[in-house]
């Protein structure tokens, strides 16, 4: 029996609010002075409620202050702004006169937290321009549209040609209509899967596609440093997250921001896992700062509008490659376990304008397809939201999610309890992931070969396993063909059961899907991940890459068939 | 809603029990309590004669058969019901409750799937198809705050007033804040744990334990051979609740050796009673008609024994007492085997 794959469907989506003054990120904009200074206070607030009164405040101060000048020294980036490095040498002989004279008081190391908070918060702000957005949007549209038409519609008039669109080469599934219902009711949180950097160029787009307002998201501050990046995030209402900075008065700041933007009704929208998943592995446990916001504003929402609150709905996203660019210095990355670095390393696939563009041509003009997975929106607790905004329980019956923020009958602040909420959210996003995920062809492909190899050397851990020479890594046709053929059917089972999506492609014959998969999976890489020697034999010339795509299938249990 | 607007606060209790009635007694000392039977007969005694056959109840006490009338009444909820029915009761209150409600079970049992325990069916159990009662009330209802009841707490020493102490396990702050402050008093001490699992399992694994120390002293056997069960089952109970996910500490705690210790010592427990009458010749049929309530040890052995076969775990103790329980296997015989268990190390899991 062979499944049914959702084909893809090409669709036009009119905007849902047409003019860009009805938009929550243009309110925002419009009222920027305001909201940044709302943002100092919440921060502020936040920080002092976790420090307390007393020296811990003091110390906290002084902590950042000596990690600040730590980063600019020790790692410094083109996008620091010149007066940090007097900013902080101020901060630092403020504090010095604090801890010697006799009269300070706690006022003023409260006016030290505002000078600081109100530094980060002007950083973080995003600069929202309508006209650079619509202008950005018609740019990538356009030059999308004639690098596809040029490639593949044949005659001389082919540049010109509107043949194919960009839903041609991307294609968006799952539940685009609920989201579009959903983002004229409430506040919508997008959090989609993170793979490569080009992920919120193309999150950008598939958000202007499907005709919802302009979403406002946290960009890492080291995509700023490219200059080509930088124009597209500042037009499209990004805000900067800094990873190199760790210390609580930054983290609360950005919190603060987050939450209040939640809160004024702006979408949002953000990469839970962090960072680019190294492993190539889909997300299995996100990072809870950012989601807490959500879990937070919803609260906040409660608290000030009671039932009449605007509610907040967070719609997990999967972006499916079959190529990623960045693949080969994230898996060596992922392997040298240097993700706990102390500070960020950057990688440099993306280093400079130049090396984007010829990628976006390369991918433009050559066969690689990307589909983008929208799931099913949730509350903040993780329960399926209907088309109307009402939350549902496993049984269909509808429930009102300010019930979980109430005690003794009304909504109340209880920071642990929202904690573990958050944690909650963050499992169950983990789960929506994995069933939302479109199997294509490549990953089969990567994934069959990859387990037969580790089969073969079941005595060897990861890191001799990915060391064998060249000629232990062939892998008979006949051999192949037949895991390969069980991989599919398994996914296809899961598929049934709704664990996982499958990409059209996959039901064509065995042969075709293969062929699909060697053809594409890591297709630009300068070594081919998967191949073929002259006996038909299948081969890889690089095993840690074919490692990288086999994680795509990880956490399936499709391992158990080896 | 009512609960919203009522101005006293009612305590619900789910069970008329030993132990549900002995811990409706003591939340009435300091509020109004609705306790849930479902046998119309005990609701009826205790509305008009103020008793649970023959035990004294406390005059806050106000007995109910309807779901929804106690839902609407309490936000804090105590199930107590034995594991083999917990189930099918939470799910005749979940249309009833709602995600304001907290609820704090003491059930020391487990759940398995209903369909894995059909006979004849190649079954691998898994720790997928075990649920504790936290588990099941979160499957079952949209009621997230849950909370447990665990500790050394034999229900006929309580309802003596005698003093002792629990421990209210949760996630949640909330949720051991609110059971210290509705169950603590001068003779009731109540700790807090943040390892829901890890107690629940504590008071679920010890009732495996509670039956061996029952066994040995019907065998007529002294205090240095239930020393050696005390101390061999405790590092059994560590195994297995690794096992299925609770952390080491909370077995070493009220919780686990307090509890263990308790029921292993005291001939008042029903698990305690089921071991001693195995060992006096009597079969596992025969105990469990003349019994009044559950030994909860019993069905928690069965389902325990299913997962040891799917897994690593080293558990002599549950597997002897499975052949003693289901196959007919004598307990001096399964006293001899654990004799010549090749135990090696003493303590290796701190």
């Amino acid at each position: 029996m062979e499944p049914q794959a959702i084909a893809y469907t090409k669709k036009k989506y009119s905007p849902i609010l047409p003019t860009h003054q009805e938009w929550p990120v243009m309110k925002l904009a419009k009222n920027r002075k305001e909201f940044i200074l709302e943002v100092i206070d919440a921060s502020k607030k936040r920080i002092q409620d976790l420090t307390g009164e007393g020296s811990l405040l003091k110390e906290e101060l002084e902590l950042t202050m000596y990690r600040e000048k730590l980063r600019l020294k020790e790692n410094p980036w083109l996008v620091d702004p010149d007066d940090e490095g007097p900013f902080w040498n101020k901060i630092r002989s403020r504090l010095v006169t604090l801890a010697n004279e006799k009269s300070t008081t706690e006022k003023d190391y409260k006016e030290l937290l505002e000078e600081i908070t109100s530094r980060y918060t002007n950083e973080i702000a995003s600069n929202f321009k309508p006209n650079h957005y619509k202008f950005t949007r018609r740019l990538v549209t356009f030059g999308f549209s004639r690098l596809l038409n040029a490639s593949r519609v044949k005659g001389f008039k082919s540049f010109w040609s509107n043949q194919y669109s960009l839903q041609d080469k991307i294609h968006i599934t799952g539940e685009t209509e609920h989201i579009r219902k959903l983002a004229a009711k409430g506040t919508i949180v997008m959090v989609p899967t993170h793979f490569s950097n080009i992920d919120s160029i193309l999150i950008g787009w598939v958000i202007s596609t499907l005709g919802l307002p302009p979403f406002i998201y946290g960009a890492g501050l080291n995509l700023f440093n490219i200059q080509l990046f930088a124009y597209f995030m500042n037009s499209l209402g990004a805000y900067k997250v800094d990873r190199r900075k760790k210390n609580l008065v930054y983290i609360e700041t950005l919190k603060a921001y987050s939450s209040q933007a939640i809160q004024a009704g702006c979408h949002s929208l953000f990469f839970p896992g962090g960072t680019r998943s190294r492993s190539g592995k889909i997300e299995s446990k996100v990072k809870l700062g950012l989601l807490s916001t959500a879990v937070e504003a919803q609260r906040a929402n409660y608290q000030k509008h009671g039932d009449k609150a605007q509610r907040v709905f967070i719609v997990p996203v999967t972006l499916n490659y079959h190529f990623v660019l960045e693949a080969p210095g994230m898996i060596k990355e992922y392997l040298k376990q240097s993700g706990q670095e102390r500070f960020y390393v950057e990688n440099d696939e993306y280093s400079n304008s130049y090396k984007i563009v010829k990628f976006l041509i390369k991918f433009f003009t050559k066969g690689s397809d990307i589909s983008v997975s929208i799931g099913k929106p949730l509350d903040v607790l993780g329960n399926y939201v209907d088309e109307e905004g009402n939350s549902l329980d496993k049984k269909g019956r509808v429930i009102d999610t300010k019930d979980y923020f109430i005690s003794e009958g009304e909504v109340n602040v209880d920071k642990q309890r929202e904690e573990e909420y958050t944690a909650r959210l963050g499992d169950i996003l983990v789960k929506e992931y994995h069933r939302i995920n479109r199997v294509f062809s490549s990953h089969i492909a990567a994934f069959t070969a990859f387990q037969l190899i580790k089969k073969k050397n079941k005595k060897l851990d990861l890191y001799n396993l990915l060391r064998l020479p060249e000629e232990d890594l062939i892998i008979p046709a006949d051999e192949y063909l037949e895991m390969f053929d069980k991989v599919r059917e398994e996914v296809f089972k899961l598929h049934k059961y709704g664990k996982v999506g499958i990409a059209p492609h996959l039901t064509r014959s065995l042969e075709e899907v293969m062929d699909h998969g060697f053809a594409n999976v890591g297709m630009y890489h300068a070594k081919r991940t998967l191949t073929r020697n002259t006996q038909g034999d299948v081969i890889t010339e690089d095993l840690t890459l074919l490692y990288f795509y086999h994680n795509r299938l990880d956490g399936y249990g499709l391992e158990k068939l080896f | 809603m009512d609960l919203r607007n009522s101005s006293e606060k009612k305590v619900g209790v789910i069970g008329a029990g030993s132990f549900g009635t002995v811990i409706a007694n003591m939340l009435a000392e300091k509020n109004k309590v609705i306790l849930f039977a479902r046998k119309p007969e005990i609701v009826k005694e205790i509305n008009e004669k103020g008793t649970v056959e023959g035990r004294q109840m406390h005059a806050n006490i106000e007995a109910t058969g309807d779901q929804e009338y106690l839902a609407s009444q309490c936000q804090v909820i105590f199930p107590i019901v034995s594991s083999t029915g917990f189930r099918e009761v939470i799910r005749s209150f979940s249309p009833f409750l709602h995600p304001y409600h907290i609820l704090i079970h003491g059930t020391k049992g487990l759940d398995l799937a209903h369909h894995l325990e059909e006979e004849g069916q190649p079954i691998r159990v898994t720790r997928e198809d075990i649920k504790t009662m936290s588990e099941v009330i979160l499957e079952e209802t949209v009621v997230v705050r849950v909370g447990c009841l665990a500790g050394p707490n034999l229900a006929k020493e309580m309802a003596m007033k005698q003093p002792a102490a629990t421990v209210i396990a949760s996630k949640y702050n909330e949720v051991i804040l609110e059971g210290q402050r509705l169950l603590r008093s001068d003779r009731f001490q109540v700790y807090g744990n943040k390892d829901l699992i890890g107690v629940e399992l504590s008071g679920v694994l010890k009732n495996i334990i509670a039956i061996a120390a029952g066994a040995l002293s019907g065998m007529g056997l002294g205090e240095n051979a239930r020393a050696l069960l005390i101390s061999r089952g405790m590092v059994e109970t560590i195994y297995l609740g690794n096992a299925l996910g609770g952390s080491t500490k909370s077995f070493i705690g009220l919780a686990g050796i307090g509890d263990l210790v308790a029921t292993c010592s005291s001939n008042l427990s029903r698990n305690f009673t089921v071991g001693f009458r195995l060992a006096k010749g009597e079969s596992l049929s025969d105990i469990t008609a003349t019994m009044e309530e559950t030994a909860e040890g019993i069905n928690t052995i069965r389902i325990m024994k299913q997962l040891i076969e799917n897994s690593n775990v080293r558990a002599p103790i549950t597997e002897n007492l499975y052949k003693v329980l289901f196959e007919g296997m004598k307990v001096e015989e399964a006293l001899q085997y654990l004799m010549k268990y090749p135990f090696n190390v003493d303590v290796d899991f701190l």
